[in-house]
């Protein structure tokens, strides 16, 4: 058994990428991941890869904002340190409003640009996972997982058939971690 | 789908259940206006044009929102919009007419004393009058009559003036081609919106504002073009859904549905951001001269004042807030109607308790004068629609839009 981990086919060319995945996926070859160096349309659903769950994590984030605020406002307004203002009672709920709603904003925020860093392992100190370093820069990588499909040569035809400048063979996951 | 088999020429037809509807409305309208005029006694005949002005100011807006979506469109050089632009343009060149609709209902209004009598009446700025009424003679430089319908006149004609600008730069590009039109369309664009920018809030200020020309704020005018600028959205997307669903305009995909459905949640939320910013400095600084205003809606129009936000925030910040729900058209059109009937309400309490104040009701002049509005609206929309293709098929953006994925 090689220790080689990762097949990387690397494509110049976008289009010629989107040709490789569909090699693969017509030899049924499972697709690790791909890494481009730009946003490419179409290309979540043509992988089959599932919707970002970060509106859910918004929203929770969110609603924690409100209620931090709220608690905060009724424990300080209604119930530590009661102010008469205008003769208005302590409870008075459009005064919360825009508190409420600033925090919510800014728990929201804070908290995607949180979960983004955690689920992207960007996270300052940590080291970034990068497979092909040129998939940051002008290269768009395909990566095949080599130790769930044994057919190496077939891999490294199909590649090279759909357009690959250079096929790689990764004995570890990540270049990056040096 | 592929964008091979577009039919460029694709005209919409306007014939058959859908005329006969909008006519029917139109007739029930007429019908509902001439029993509130003949039927009714002094207070019918203020109700019936507060209903009149209601109906006439959201037409106008709707229209002229139309023409502000477009200059948006122009100066943002969107390229997702530019297939489905034939819609506002149809609502734009309908703003000549509902401009001439809301000038007449103003002006009867005005010299028949049933809408602004609280600034035109006999002797209010004539000192040792006993009508006398020092506010509004301090006001009077502004709000006296020639001033005041030379002001909507002037807006009307210039919003509508650049309503057929635009329309006629895009139906020269359909024969012409090139990026002549779409040039001057961008250079008029951003002439329009500087003029509109700062005349609409004062437009809103004398059509509605005036009613109760004691109380201001000027919070107002934003809140009306939040108003009138959502709505005119929830128009566009029920009228592309329909016409979708009736089999035209099969290019219009659920990305183009989702952008138009963040336009209503986006804007619906700006509405409330603006309407709740008008009302708490006026709860909070709690002086009486701005209290009025809310006092009288909670005191007869308190389901109205509630049911105004349940409808215009509630139901799109729920309903819209799932991507899916956007990008679906039964979802996206059912929204856009609560909307549509939520700023009917909003108009409602911003318009009755300034006119008929504790005699406001709900009845037959209300829906039939809505519904003649309706049917006004679906016939000359839909006749304009119909003059030329679906599609501005020389837009230099168009493949965009064509290609338009979210």
């Amino acid at each position: 058994m090689s220790d080689i981990k990762y097949i990387l086919g690397s494509f110049g060319d976008p289009d010629e990428m989107m040709h490789g995945i569909e090699k693969l996926q017509e030899n049924n070859i499972s697709i690790y991941d791909v890494y481009t160096p730009m946003p490419i349309h179409g290309i979540e659903a043509k992988l089959g890869i599932k919707r970002s769950r970060i509106d859910i994590a918004a929203f929770c984030f969110g609603i924690t904002g409100t209620c931090c605020a709220f608690a905060l406002i009724y424990f300080c307004a209604v119930i530590d340190w009661r102010v008469n203002i205008g003769g208005k009672p302590s409870f008075a709920l459009p005064d919360f409003v825009p508190i409420m709603f600033e925090l919510t904003v800014l728990f929201c925020a804070f908290g995607m640009v949180l979960t983004y860093y955690a689920s992207t392992h960007l996270f300052p100190g940590r080291a970034p996972r990068v497979m092909d370093l040129r998939a940051t820069d002008d290269r768009f990588v395909i990566a095949v997982d080599a130790k769930d499909n044994a057919e190496h040569t077939v891999i490294d035809g199909l590649l090279k058939d759909a357009g690959a400048l250079e096929v790689k063979y990764n004995e570890r996951k990540y270049v990056s971690y040096e | 789908m592929g964008t091979h088999n577009i039919n460029f020429s694709e005209q919409f037809e306007f014939t058959g259940k859908v005329k006969t509807l909008s006519i029917v409305g139109i007739i029930l309208g007429v019908a509902a206006i001439a029993y509130g005029f003949f039927a009714g006694d002094k207070v019918m005949h203020e109700r019936t044009f507060a209903n009149l002005l209601l109906m006439a100011y959201y037409f106008a807006c709707v229209c002229m929102s139309g023409t502000f979506f477009l200059a948006v469109q122009y100066v943002a050089q969107a390229g997702w919009s530019a297939s489905i632009l034939r819609v506002p343009q149809a609502m734009a060149k309908t703003l000549p007419i509902a401009a001439v609709i809301l000038i007449v209902v103003i002006s009867a209004g005005l010299y028949s004393h049933n809408l602004y009598h609280h600034w035109h009446a006999d002797g209010l700025t004539v000192e040792g009058s006993p009508n006398y009424d020092a506010i509004i003679a301090g006001k009077s430089v502004f709000l006296n009559v020639p001033f005041f319908l030379g002001r909507q006149v002037v807006f009307l004609g210039i919003y509508s003036i650049f309503s057929i600008l635009f329309v006629k730069y895009s139906y020269n590009e359909d024969l012409a081609g090139g990026l002549n039109s779409y040039r001057k369309s961008f250079k008029n664009a951003c002439i329009f919106l500087v003029i509109y920018g700062f005349t609409t809030p004062v437009f809103a200020f004398d059509t509605i504002m005036s009613l109760e020309a004691h109380w201001f704020s000027t919070m107002f005018g934003w809140y009306n073009f939040a108003a009138m600028w959502v709505s005119s959205l929830a128009t566009i997307a029920v009228i592309i859904i329909l016409l979708r669903r009736a089999g035209y305009m099969q290019w219009v995909n659920n990305s183009h549905l989702h952008n138009l459905g963040q336009f209503i949640f986006g804007f619906s939320i700006f509405w409330t951001y603006v309407w709740f910013a008008q009302f708490l400095l006026i709860y909070y600084a709690n002086m009486p001269e701005e209290t009025v205003y809310f006092y009288k809606r909670f005191e007869y129009y308190k389901f109205w004042f509630f049911l105004n936000l349940a409808m215009n925030f509630l139901a799109p910040v729920l309903l819209l807030m799932d991507r899916d729900n956007k990008r679906t058209d039964v979802k996206l059109l059912f929204v856009s109607i609560v909307v549509l009937l939520g700023h009917w309400v909003d108009y409602y309490q911003m318009i009755m308790p300034g006119t008929v104040e504790a005699h406001n009701g709900f009845g037959i002049i209300e829906i039939g004068t809505a519904l003649g509005f309706v049917g006004l609206f679906t016939f000359t929309v839909l006749t304009a629609l119909s003059k030329k293709p679906l599609i501005a098929k020389n837009h230099p953006l168009l493949q965009e839009s064509l290609h338009h994925q979210l």
